[in-house]
């Protein structure tokens, strides 16, 4: 919980890692991706959060309880596995490992599963085992991750459809989808999140969180938001902006109020990207930048409490203590009207 | 023999094709030598996973206009620190195409690819200069009837003439100034919502050659005065 000028906020975490990205459980392409990452984590951290590189690879237990929950206002963080396994070979960050940190923290936690749709009936079993032993209410899907020869997947690939079906029967309904820059076919813009679109559509009972909001393609991202009242929009990676580009921040965060409105969209740090403390202290003291205010408008406390943690709390059935909630109704976004596409 | 900045000049006329910003002022050009006929060029992205698509269009297209300055013979294009950069350098300089470089993973060349950032750069361009436009007053009913060469001069305006020529759209100086990205004309009725939606596609893009700017710098340790943020 984070408390400013008398009002209380329930911070859920939408996106957390506990990940091991050590030398010792990784090969070349593990060593380039951890790389990859500590850039993002230096390029966008204020100074005195960036850590060593050391750390980073592998940072301890008591390390992430004292970032999220004593020093960081996380009151619940939702673990995001993601296996990448061809770069990691004990798994970078996985569900068996993610339960048993929860277990040891109880309430702390909330463990989401995974699945990748070309590993066939044996994945479909998998699935269920998952829902069986952690009560997952939610999956993790990666689709840029590498598979043997393969090196990526779509939503909307057929094989997709049984797993999609599962997660209904299941119960498993809060479906987190992060793109990265491979996919099957490599020529095909890997990013592109349009096959969020069709299976939005097929499966209304299931909610889409689009991690980072698509990034990088933002347009076709709140386009289909527009469309699809089942997507929503992760602020991973999205958030560390409102430090090093706060100006950028705030058009990225105007424009989802506009196009998806603040019922849709849901606080998360990356972690240990970057840390919850730094990024909710500044969100709730943010405002759209005057100049653009009369095109994005202002972002309201009572907003912030939505996607600081009352969106995810309502999608994750996570009870919020009374003083905590907000009593205004839902609002809808301006810009739901269909437009033209570019 | 052609000389160092000759090169660079003709790099300067690549673009990042997801950015539309050209790889010098990306800061992606790291080191030209010109041997007689042969020209090596060096290149690196902000990320050790950047687009490997992407990455092809770039040293492909780099090989295509140093080859196409007069002088020289053979081009070699290097691109560094990436995770595909063996596949893609290899391919290039056997002239190969990109699902030759990626056999079993490519169903198709890059040019369809290329058209949807193309058309994503026009659409961007075009919310820049509308929402220019209106801010100095001119009422959205006005830029429905305007022609292209209205549009105010500067490079956003050239290169939308530029771009419609690369997409087969009409290019005529007194064509319609705003078109969507696959040429439609858009009434007065239309241009209010897809001026709203061009700018968003403009921050978008905008904000993506930040970031990719600031990655490079990270990675390389740069400063500000080598690529500017």
């Amino acid at each position: 919980m984070y408390e400013k000028d008398g009002e209380q906020y329930f911070v859920v975490d939408g996106h957390v890692h506990f990940w091991n990205g050590s030398a010792e459980n990784r090969n070349k392409w593990g060593e380039g991706f951890i790389a990859c990452f500590y850039d993002y984590h230096r390029n966008l951290s204020p100074e005195e959060y960036v850590w060593p590189k050391e750390k980073y690879d592998r940072y301890s237990e008591e390390d992430m309880m004292h970032d999220l929950f004593e020093v960081g206002y996380d009151d619940v963080a939702i673990f995001q596995p993601t296996y990448l396994r061809d770069f990691f070979p004990g798994g970078f960050n996985t569900t068996e490992q993610n339960a048993e940190v929860a277990a040891r923290h109880p309430g702390k936690f909330i463990v989401n599963g995974s699945f990748d749709p070309r590993d066939g009936e044996r994945g479909l079993d998998e699935l269920r085992r998952q829902k069986e032993t952690y009560a997952i209410q939610g999956v993790k899907l990666y689709t840029a991750e590498w598979h043997g020869d393969s090196r990526g997947w779509k939503l909307d690939d057929p094989a997709a459809r049984p797993y999609f079906e599962l997660c209904e029967e299941l119960g498993i309904k809060n479906i987190h989808v992060h793109k990265g820059p491979t996919i099957w076919p490599l020529n095909r813009d890997a990013f592109d999140v349009h096959d969020v679109d069709p299976i939005a559509t097929e499966f209304p009972n299931l909610n889409f969180i689009v991690e980072h909001c698509g990034l990088p393609r933002l347009e076709d991202f709140c386009w289909i938001g527009t469309q699809e009242p089942n997507v929503y929009g992760g602020l991973a990676v999205v958030m560390p902006f409102i430090h090093s580009r706060p100006k950028y921040f705030g058009q990225v965060v105007g424009e989802l109020l506009y196009w998806l409105g603040e019922d849709r969209i849901l606080f998360a740090s990356d972690y240990a990207l970057w840390q919850p403390n730094w990024l909710i202290e500044k969100f709730v003291d943010f405002q759209i930048p005057e100049d653009m205010q009369s095109e994005l408008g202002t972002i309201s406390t009572e907003q912030k409490k939505k996607i600081l943690g009352l969106n995810a709390a309502r999608l994750y059935g996570i009870v919020v203590p009374e003083e905590m909630q907000v009593a205004e109704p839902a609002g809808a976004a301006v810009g739901s009207e269909p437009v033209s596409p570019a | 023999m052609t000389t160092v900045p000759e090169v660079l000049g003709a790099l300067a006329g690549v673009r990042d094709p997801e950015l539309d910003q050209d790889l010098v002022e990306l800061g992606f050009v790291t080191d030209v030598a010109v041997d007689g006929d042969a020209v090596a060029v060096r290149l690196r992205l902000p990320t050790f996973y950047c687009a490997p698509n992407f990455a092809f269009l770039m040293v492909a297209d780099a090989r295509r206009v140093v080859e196409a300055l007069p002088g020289v013979e053979v081009a070699r294009i290097a691109l560094e620190d990436h995770f595909t950069a063996d596949e893609i350098n290899a391919a290039v300089d056997r002239q190969a195409g990109f699902t030759d470089a990626f056999p079993g993973e490519a169903v198709a060349e890059l040019d369809d690819l290329r058209l949807l950032f193309q058309r994503k750069a026009l659409t961007a361009r075009e919310g820049r200069l509308g929402e220019a436009l209106l801010a100095a007053g001119r009422s959205e009913a006005e830029l429905a009837s305007m022609h292209l060469d209205e549009l105010p001069p500067g490079p956003d305006a050239e290169r939308c003439v530029q771009l419609r020529a690369e997409l087969g759209i009409d290019a005529d100086p007194r064509g319609p100034a705003f078109v969507t990205g696959d040429g439609t004309v858009l009434t007065a009725e239309d241009i209010p919502r897809f001026l709203r939606f061009a700018r968003l596609v403009s921050r978008s893009l905008e904000g993506n050659a930040h970031f990719c700017r600031g990655m490079l710098k990270t990675r390389y340790g740069l400063t500000d005065e080598e690529v500017a943020a």
